[in-house]
């Protein structure tokens, strides 16, 4: 089974490098979102350094959305989703296995990127290596509930939206702590409290969620 | 539990429940309006204007009252694919979603005079939000599919992943100091409100329950025989 894991996460790590551009996409709109706040707020530094945290967060959960769509899509519709779950490995394994390859090609540059942006965000470098840690922690959180709404819409009329609206209530509480942690860095309280909170979310997230994508899926394979 | 899912048997003895359902559920309102604007006292801080509690918290007990429902009937539709518990889980929602947002107005009108503004991002009104966006989302996905099924079992899936939320609602006042009081009703160590208020306030619970199951035996009906129609117009169809 684990096999059978790690090649579906290598195939997806192949289909991401050779397509290049879609994946990097995801990156491209973070980038484009944060950008458009100094023009949205005005560049007074101090101003941005106060919503540089929530800026980036919620840019990086769009950024995330925005790529869920075709996370089971293209399989989907093109029948290896019925070939993979006809494999060894269970439906929950499978959904774990394109999860984890989803975190790995949109949300590991995101993070990579995230510095930059706060760079230019004028955020204080003291909070740096608390953002960073806190969307390590986070965004596999929100590419794993993704992931169940990803499932749960696959052949709707609409997908799209429709998963933003399932999904983006469901984010808030990973941008709470989110940018909790940051906020409580720039002001030289204890970031622990809330990477702890954020590291809770993605263990139970992490137990649960791949369960749930995979009754999704096979509501969908039905 | 084998004839709680037989349609026959539904429709039998929702019809004979359903004109007395409506009757109690009249008289309970009634009553308890009477008890809650008329016979109970003014609170000694808040005045006339406490009175909105025994809309807002029944409201707000019947949100998460009817999202354990419809996820208890979405794993049992999942579960043993009865078609009554999927048509019970969808005939909830909008009821259920109705009284969400009941909640949250009353609330906001509530919070203007005794906070000093309609919204604060507290833990309860967040949690509460989120939970009328499920109702939402559920309401959405269960519409989303041409084949109505395939979209009341995704639907069923989402109710259940969205049941996180609702110990979180109970327990938001506990867990986050907020300017939402804590829970003064279920309490270990009995109700701290005031018996004058207490009766009112229960009665009313009880009316709303009673207009749920009331509103959902009528849905259930209406949902069933909706079925046997599109069943006869297939057949007719088909010749």
């Amino acid at each position: 089974m684990l096999a059978a894991i790690g090649a579906i996460i290598g195939r997806d790590l192949r289909l991401a490098l050779r397509q290049g551009l879609d994946s990097l996409l995801a990156v491209v709109f973070f980038v484009l979102a944060c950008v458009l706040f100094p023009f949205g707020v005005g560049p007074a530094p101090e101003t941005l350094a106060r919503i540089a945290a929530g800026v980036l967060w919620v840019a990086a959960l769009l950024a995330a959305l925005l790529s869920l769509e075709r996370l089971f899509q293209a399989d989907y519709e093109d029948g290896s989703l019925d070939l993979l779950a006809l494999g060894p490995a269970p439906l929950p394994a499978i959904a774990a296995a394109k999860i984890a390859a989803h975190w790995l090609t949109t949300s590991v540059p995101l993070i990579a990127a995230a510095p930059v942006l706060a760079l230019i965000l004028n955020l204080p470098p003291a909070a740096f290596s608390s953002l960073v840690l806190a969307l390590v922690l986070g965004t596999p959180t929100l590419s794993l509930i993704g992931g169940v709404g990803a499932a749960l819409v696959l052949g709707a009329r609409r997908g799209g939206v429709l998963l933003a609206l399932l999904v983006l209530p469901l984010y808030i509480p990973v941008l709470i702590f989110g940018v909790a942690a940051v906020g409580a860095s720039q002001i030289g309280l204890a970031v622990q409290p809330h990477l702890f909170m954020l590291a809770a979310l993605l263990l139970v997230a992490l137990v649960l969620a791949p369960w749930a994508a995979g009754a999704a899926l096979r509501q969908a394979l039905d | 539990m084998r004839a709680l899912v037989n349609p026959t048997f539904v429709m039998r003895w929702s019809t004979r429940a359903v004109p007395w359902l409506g009757g109690l559920t009249l008289l309970l309102v009634a009553a308890g309006l009477y008890l809650a604007l008329i016979a109970s006292p003014p609170d000694y801080q808040q005045g006339d204007s406490v009175r909105i509690m025994y809309v807002h918290v029944p409201a707000a007990w019947m949100a998460l009252f009817c999202y354990t429902c419809m996820a208890a009937a979405s794993a049992a539709g999942l579960v043993w694919r009865s078609p009554i518990a999927d048509l019970a889980a969808q005939a909830t929602a909008p009821v259920g979603a109705a009284f969400t947002f009941i909640a949250l107005v009353t609330g906001s009108l509530w919070g203007k005079p005794m906070w000093g503004t309609w919204w604060v991002w507290d833990a309860r009104l967040t949690s509460v939000l989120i939970l009328q966006f499920l109702y939402f989302g559920f309401i959405a996905l269960s519409h989303a599919f041409d084949d109505p099924a395939r979209g009341q079992r995704a639907a069923a899936v989402l109710a259940l992943v969205g049941f996180v939320n609702v110990p979180i609602i109970k327990f938001s006042v506990d867990w986050w100091s907020t300017l939402h009081q804590p829970a003064s009703v279920v309490r270990l160590d009995g109700p701290s409100i005031h018996p004058s208020m207490l009766a009112p306030l229960l009665v009313m619970a009880i009316a709303f329950t009673c207009y749920y199951v009331w509103l959902l035996l009528v849905r259930l009906q209406s949902e069933i025989l909706n079925g046997k129609i599109r069943a006869l117009r297939l057949r007719q169809a088909h010749g």
